[in-house]
């Protein structure tokens, strides 16, 4: 209960306030409609979890004085003015479409056809010799629907680090070109989400089997699995297993 | 000291495109079920003779889905989870996930919350390394090491026992702090056991650091110099011992570390000698750090252990990564929220996984003897690798 209130007037704040450069406001509008049918059921639960010690209805009144600190939560600020961002645009014209810094971090939004270039520029000229992490974020409603995000280290630029985010349909350059580790980092992502990596030398799924159907991160495929059946005996399956899409009993995660 | 025999890799340069078997090549599958591959890892190796052309791995048989759970519940419900996957330090992963959380939401840690946390990390990397130890000196046939290295680990097991009730899968951090205040002549026990082991550490190199056989095995296997680590990301001992002094614990400081004196070991060679070498040192380390939170917690008694967090923890939307100095390497989480009360997605950067990526580069040329070594060298964990 305590949970609904704040939902309605939190979601629609970071959308004015972030205007123009910031992308989390564009991107959690269609999760922001997604989750807000689950806690109805399940806001209880963490409510009694954060505060075990205390008394599930004690606990609802003093979570109403609670709320002030919440505005205060932090907010991203524009950040295409940092010289690393100036000089990666100008280097590589038209791959920067925003920066924005949020809790310390910085990122910047690449365009996919430059992304290759950029990291190049990056780890030559810049000193980003160590890609940290990549991974992908499903937008299930949102076109394009993937985000491709890259996490890269510098040693020589102060232990600096920089967030690169790539929006993509289904396709994305591939960067192994540029860090070998991106290799594994890129099959994981395949696997999970079913973004192909043009170019990548060896585009296997790696956590779940040869045969698997589906790509068990995306939105849409059920929490309980698939009938693996499907995999050994596609003949006997429907594609994608399980309960179908008609069955009640069929829960999305979102 | 021998010198590593540099040229082994030389003679077999990796194949380009898909394998093709020579005349001479044998493919052998290693794993999954072998003992020294410490779980389910599977390795398809091509073979000429005795020494191997090139080796696959292939990963997934401990795939759990981890991360998709972790899109269902909500954010203290996640921390269990963490335990599951380095399960042999649990309170590394517990943390790298508070803090993430924690840096979304802006919380800060009481300082002494702080100490105590960096006092379980530290305790949890000597048990880490110590099973290390254990488990790669018993693949090259030392067994008298696992008996010290496990009567050690054993009393660190029963001090996590009774702080937070469990052994190994610890959950014994909250977001903001810790679950419970520490329980009372705990800290003297801590004490009682790691002013001694100082003693125990010398044993463990009064077998292994000089002995010859160990050294015949060790150095020279598994070369990966500095810039090979940096481009397959690979973090940890196994990049000091190629002579990098990058800790996490100093490079992108956390918690209480900056105010904490130790020093971070390096290696010389980048083989699986030095690699030894960096993590005994490193056990040293983490027992001066002990003893450091130690004297701090007893100078300043209290009973905060959790900061200002909000009932219901709701992060603003938004993408957040936060890293801590794992025994394996950089283990950081990278969290995108929506603003919900459940991670958007979670992902995991998993030291073990990305370590294991150069394990064909380190054991190409080396004998299949030799791949044991090569194997434990990564000091992997397949829950982590596999999630």
């Amino acid at each position: 209960m305590t949970d609904e209130k704040p939902t309605p007037p939190e979601i629609p704040a970071p959308e004015p306030t972030l205007a123009k450069a910031v992308e989390p406001a564009a991107a959690p509008a269609p999760s922001a409609a997604a989750p807000s049918p689950e806690p109805a059921t399940t806001a209880p639960k963490p409510a009694a979890e954060g505060a075990a010690p205390a008394a599930p209805a004690a606990a609802a009144k003093p979570a109403a004085p609670a709320a002030p600190p919440k505005p205060a939560g932090p907010k991203p600020t524009d950040a295409s003015g940092k010289p690393l961002i100036a000089d990666l645009a100008a280097a590589v014209p038209g791959a920067v479409l925003e920066a924005y810094e949020f809790v310390g971090e910085t990122t910047a939004k690449i365009a996919p056809e430059h992304l290759v270039a950029a990291c190049r520029y990056l780890k030559d000229k810049e000193g980003f010799t160590y890609l940290v992490d990549q991974t992908a974020v499903d937008w299930k409603d949102r076109q394009p629907r993937f985000d491709v995000l890259l996490l890269l280290h510098s040693f020589s630029r102060g232990q600096e680090r920089l967030r690169l985010k790539v929006a993509v349909a289904e396709a994305c350059p591939t960067v192994t070109g540029v860090w070998e580790t991106a290799n594994w980092m890129e099959r994981e992502a395949f696997d999970m989400y079913g973004v192909r990596f043009d170019g990548h030398p060896d585009l296997r799924r790696i956590l779940t089997w040869d045969g698997f159907q589906g790509h068990p991160l995306r939105k849409d495929f059920p929490i309980e699995g698939i009938d693996t059946g499907a995999a050994i005996y596609p003949d006997r399956f429907p594609e994608g297993g399980g309960p179908g899409p008609k069955d009640t009993n069929r829960k999305v995660v979102s | 000291m021998t010198e590593p025999t540099p040229g082994t890799v030389a003679q077999f340069p990796p194949l380009a495109g898909p394998p093709l078997l020579g005349l001479h090549e044998m493919e052998l599958n290693f794993g999954p079920q072998h003992p020294s591959t410490h779980g389910v890892l599977r390795l398809v190796l091509q073979v000429d003779g005795e020494r191997i052309v090139s080796a696959r791995p292939d990963v997934g048989y401990l795939h759990r889905g981890t991360e998709k759970l972790f899109e269902t519940e909500t954010f203290p419900m996640v921390i269990p989870h963490t335990d599951r996957m380095d399960y042999v330090a649990a309170s590394t992963n517990n943390h790298a996930y508070c803090l993430v959380v924690e840096k979304l939401l802006g919380v800060e840690v009481p300082k002494r919350a702080q100490y105590i946390r960096v006092l379980l990390d530290e305790m949890q990397r000597i048990s880490s390394h110590v099973l290390w130890l254990a488990t790669a000196a018993i693949d090259l046939g030392a067994i008298t090491p696992f008996f010290y290295t496990f009567r050690d680990r054993e009393v660190i097991l029963d001090l996590f026992e009774e702080y937070c009730g469990a052994r190994l899968t610890l959950n014994c951090m909250r977001i903001g702090g810790l679950p419970v205040d520490l329980t009372p002549g705990w800290l003297e026990k801590v004490r009682a056991f790691t002013e001694p082991f100082e003693k125990c550490i010398d044993e463990y190199e009064d077998l292994l650091t000089e002995n010859r056989i160990w050294k015949e095995r060790t150095v020279g296997i598994a070369v990966l110099d500095e810039k090979r680590c940096i481009e397959w990301g690979v973090t940890g001992p196994v990049l000091r011992a190629a002579g990098k002094a990058w800790d996490i614990r100093r490079a992108l400081p956390y918690e209480c570390y900056p105010e904490l004196d130790f020093d971070i070991p390096v290696g010389k060679n980048a083989d699986t000698y030095d690699r030894y070498l960096v993590r005994v040192a490193e056990i040293r380390q983490s027992r001066r750090i002990v003893l450091q939170c130690l004297d701090w917690l007893e100078k300043n008694p209290g009973t905060e252990i959790r900061g200002k967090v909000p009932r219901v923890i709701k992060p603003p939307a938004g993408e957040a990564y936060a890293c801590v100095e794992a025994p394996k390497g950089e283990l950081g989480f990278h969290l995108v929220a929506s603003g919900g009360n459940k991670p958007y997605r979670l992902h995991v950067r998993p030291p073990s996984f990305i370590n294991l990526q150069a394990l064909p580069e380190m054991a190409q040329g080396h004998l299949v003897g030799d791949l044991v070594a090569v194997i434990g060298t990564i000091d992997i964990v397949l829950g982590e690798v596999d999630r």
